[in-house]
């Protein structure tokens, strides 16, 4: 146990070192961080009961969601029966009982109306399910019923798209950091620090951006379009920026007819596909008026552009190759993937997918969270100072190695904590302090074990080998559950509970380091160097 | 330097011969307690029962009843106040406006705060928090989950670690020192919030903690005594474990002692928790789950059988 090789000495001061230099771009305040040009170096975050801000908890309303689904549908099969060579008569269109239920008139068509019925259907999940279910009642009436996977794979889409849209509303505001996550299947968690006022957020949130379709004046003058004027019965749009564009470049305009041709209201989808070539596209669904507007517009205008505004900014602008009359269309051009993922979030983005509820909403003013850290700091340095003190008085050197783990392992928990990029909140803060308590207990176990071995008379170098090793299987039980704990904590716990629960597991990991391997080291070079014949412990 | 040291060596104390007294004890407070909280009940924050809670900080004591009959004036339903941390300060809980729709609570908590800044200047709002009724229990829930895995998870550690009267003992006790827990905070009428579900898991934690020390210190010696009386070996494990017990309990008591009075008022019950939950843990640390090994009984056959081949075999080889 003595025996510590040079190599293993080095390391064990790397990794102690390296912790004190991560740690310290997070002590320090965030001004002086930028001016020392660690700006990029990750540092912990404050949670909001520390900076101050808004926490929402959003819930998506599934019932509204699955209602809409039905609805669509309706539209689709509406369009989709009429279209084509043959025309299939339908009748008695219903959505009651969460499904959709139609009559086929000529009991001839029956097979093809289920064919196309089905053709309308995606599969979903794993199994190979579809996400419909289309069945056949009384041999003249086809209904058809989400299935569970297509339920779920709906609500999931609604959600990616949702919280997309509320990060874009969200940034809009321009605040610092705010935290947009999906909770579980149906919520998604918004947290602006620094920001008061819930109602401006919630408006924010629930607000309904405005997407339309207009015509590109293609004979406006192209000098006068950049300088941002457009000739009478026009306007001039800016284009959005690209994500790879410079934020200074110059902003692009496009002349445009004051007149949409459609609103966003007549896009049912729009989503990531592939044209005939394997090339990313965007494929747009509308309804049946959007259909037949969209069709017209076309019709009258192939060879020209229209644009694709959303909130006053020109997404795209897109070449009319064709006519479209189908209700279908298909964007496609120089996309990448990304590109075209893209542009179908944003024409996604003009509406929420599905209706969200507010169901928690915690507002946390400046000056408390400002009085929580100051208390929290204070109450961490007096309880480190007053355990130091004790630990010294009761084991003399060893106490002194123990304080040292104690500190170190401070640093060692903030440089993980901010290497983690993880959130510290006043229970985080208690948990520091509880730290401070628990990982001395590790040294009192060891210190109290060698204490005991000399007592019964034992040398002193076979008393600190026996302390370290009867002890280290106790620490390691104890800890072992101590991470159970700290673990349910970790998943169950909301808020509060998982701050400290955070703080409470990388100090169980860190101390065991700090406080068995680190002091083991210090006391094994000492007792090494100077060969005592009496120790104080 | 004469070093400090709480618990003369060679201290024996007939901890097994006091059993039957602390069982009695432990059984008194464990029944009070449970009496407590299901007649008094917990005093709910918004996080578990639902509701709007407006913390507000003045610049001179309002008085409670004045400021009871300012809200009532508004007629927002049954306010509840409690101080918070000083007079100064209050926390005012209110249900949840009847009207549903996104805007109604943002307009209660707009109505209580404008009335309130306009009677008492220089008010400052702390804290605005609003949790539905779905959200609180859900909340409660997984509290009570939370609290019901990490008692028997740790329960079923210690049985399949060691045998399966120690995974008893330590139920028993961990249930002992939560029941407890709770009816001092039914008794004291604290606010019962996340915060201290965080502190509760944490009193299960560190109790375990010091159960696990002494367990282990059984097992080592009846490794060692084979033939030595169970009772005289519990009593030399817990005596041998003593400093270390008392020693650790007294530097987590000092580090959360320092929380206590400087940590803010937003911690103050987390704290108490905590603080009541290490003398309760230690409590029954000795008493109840030590003791109560006996009575399962416990004797030293059974550690050799398991010991051959389960993962405590690796720790005869050591020493």
């Amino acid at each position: 146990m003595l025996d510590f090789p040079r190599w293993k000495v080095i390391w064990i001061w790397l990794v102690l070192l390296s912790g004190v230099a991560l740690a310290i771009p997070s002590l320090m305040p965030e001004s002086t961080a930028n001016r020392l040009h660690l700006g990029g170096v990750s540092r912990i975050n404050l949670g909001l009961d520390l900076s101050g801000g808004s926490h929402l908890l959003l819930e998506a309303d599934t019932a509204d969601l699955a209602k809409n689904n039905l609805q669509k549908m309706e539209d689709t099969i509406r369009t989709e029966m009429r279209r084509g060579d043959t025309k299939i008569n339908i009748g008695d269109i219903s959505t009651t009982n969460g499904s959709l239920s139609f009559f086929v008139r000529d009991v001839s068509q029956l097979d093809a109306a289920v064919e196309r019925a089905r053709a309308q259907t995606t599969a979903a999940g794993y199994t190979g399910q579809r996400d419909w279910n289309v069945a056949v009642v009384d041999s003249t009436r086809i209904v058809m019923t989400p299935t569970q996977a297509g339920t779920a794979a709906s609500i999931d889409n609604a959600m990616k798209t949702a919280t997309e849209v509320v990060r874009k509303r969200i940034d809009a505001l321009g605040t610092k950091e705010p935290t947009i996550v999906r909770e579980g299947a149906t919520r998604i968690l918004v947290e602006v620090p620094g920001f008061q006022d819930p109602a401006g957020l919630k408006a924010l949130i629930g607000k309904t951006a405005k997407l339309e379709f207009k015509m590109v004046d293609m004979g406006a003058d192209p000098t006068q379009v950049s300088a941002g004027h457009a000739p009478a019965g026009d306007e001039a749009v800016p284009m959005v920026k690209e994500p790879g564009e410079a934020a200074n470049a110059p902003t692009r305009y496009i002349a445009v007819n004051r007149r949409a041709i459609l609103s966003g209201d007549d896009l049912i989808n729009a989503e990531l596909s592939k044209d005939e070539n394997g090339q990313p596209a965007v494929s747009l669904k509308f309804n049946a008026s959007g259909g037949k507007k969209f069709a017209r517009a076309t019709q009258e205008n192939t060879g020209k552009q229209f644009a694709m505004i959303l909130d006053n900014q020109v997404l795209s602008a897109p070449r009319i190759d064709e006519p479209i009359l189908g209700g279908n269309a298909n964007i496609h051009g120089s996309f990448t993937t990304d590109s075209a993922n893209q542009l179908a979030i944003a024409l996604r983005s003009g509406k929420l997918p599905v209706a969200l509820k507010f169901i928690e909403e915690r507002t946390v003013g400046p000056q408390l969270g400002a009085a929580s850290i100051h208390a929290g700091v204070i109450a961490s340095v007096i309880a480190s100072v007053a355990v130091i003190v004790f630990m010294l008085v009761t084991y003399g050197r060893f106490g002194v190695y123990a304080n040292l783990a104690v500190v170190l392992n401070i640093f060692v928990i903030l440089a993980v904590m901010a290497i983690l990029n993880a959130t510290l909140t006043l229970p985080g803060i208690a948990g520091f302090v509880l730290t401070i308590g628990t990982a001395v207990d590790a040294n009192v176990l060891i210190n109290e074990r060698i204490r005991e071995e000399r007592r019964r008379g034992r040398g002193i170098v076979q008393s600190v080998e026996l302390g370290y090793k009867e002890a280290s299987r106790t620490i390691f039980e104890a800890n072992t559950v101590h991470a159970i704990s700290g673990l349910i904590m970790l998943v169950l716990g909301s808020g509060p509970v998982k701050g400290f629960a955070v703080v409470l597991l990388i100090g169980i990991c860190t101390s065991v380091f700090t406080a068995v391997t680190f002091t083991r080291m210090l006391t094994a070079g000492w007792i090494k160097r100077n060969r005592p014949t009496e120790i104080h412990i | 330097m004469r070093l400090l040291k709480l618990i003369p060596d060679n201290t024996n104390i007939g901890f097994v011969r006091l059993r039957k007294w602390a069982f009695g004890l432990t059984a008194l407070l464990t029944i009070a307690a449970a009496v407590l909280v299901g007649v008094r009940g917990l005093n709910f924050g918004v996080d578990f029962k639902g509701g709007v809670m407006i913390e507000a900080h003045f610049q001179t004591p309002p008085g409670e009843n004045t400021l009871r009959s300012d809200i009532d004036r508004l007629h927002v339903g049954e306010a509840s106040l409690s101080t918070f941390g000083n007079a100064n300060t209050y926390s005012i809980r209110l249900p949840l406006p009847a009207a549903t729709d996104e805007g109604a609570t943002n307009r209660l908590v707009k109505s209580v705060q404008g009335a309130l800044a306009a009677k008492y200047p220089g008010v400052i709002f702390n804290r605005a928090e609003t949790v539905s009724g779905k959200v609180s229990d859900e909340l409660i829930r997984n509290g009570l989950l939370a609290v019901f895995l990490a008692v028997t998870g740790i329960a079923v550690f210690s049985w399949i670690r060691y045998e399966w009267q120690f995974g008893v003992s330590t139920f028993v006790a961990i249930v002992h020192d939560v029941l407890v827990t709770l009816g001092f905070f039914a008794l004291f009428r604290f606010d019962f919030d996340l915060n201290i579900v965080a502190a509760v898991l944490t009193v299960i934690g560190y109790s375990i903690n010091d159960k696990i020390v002494i367990d282990d210190r059984i097992r080592e010696n009846m490794r060692k005594y084979r033939q030595m009386d169970m009772r005289a070996l519990i009593d030399l494990s817990v005596n041998e474990t003593l400093p270390r017990t008392v020693m650790t309990s007294l530097t987590i008591l000092i580090a959360l002692t320092s929380l206590l009075i400087f940590g803010g008022p937003v911690l103050r019950g987390f704290t108490a928790a905590m603080m009541l939950g290490v003398v309760v843990g230690t409590y029954s640390s000795i008493y109840v789950s030590s003791s109560l090994l006996i009575s399962l009984g416990l004797a030293p056959k059974l550690t050799e059988q398991k010991g051959k081949g389960g993962p405590s075999s690796r720790a005869e080889r050591v020493g």
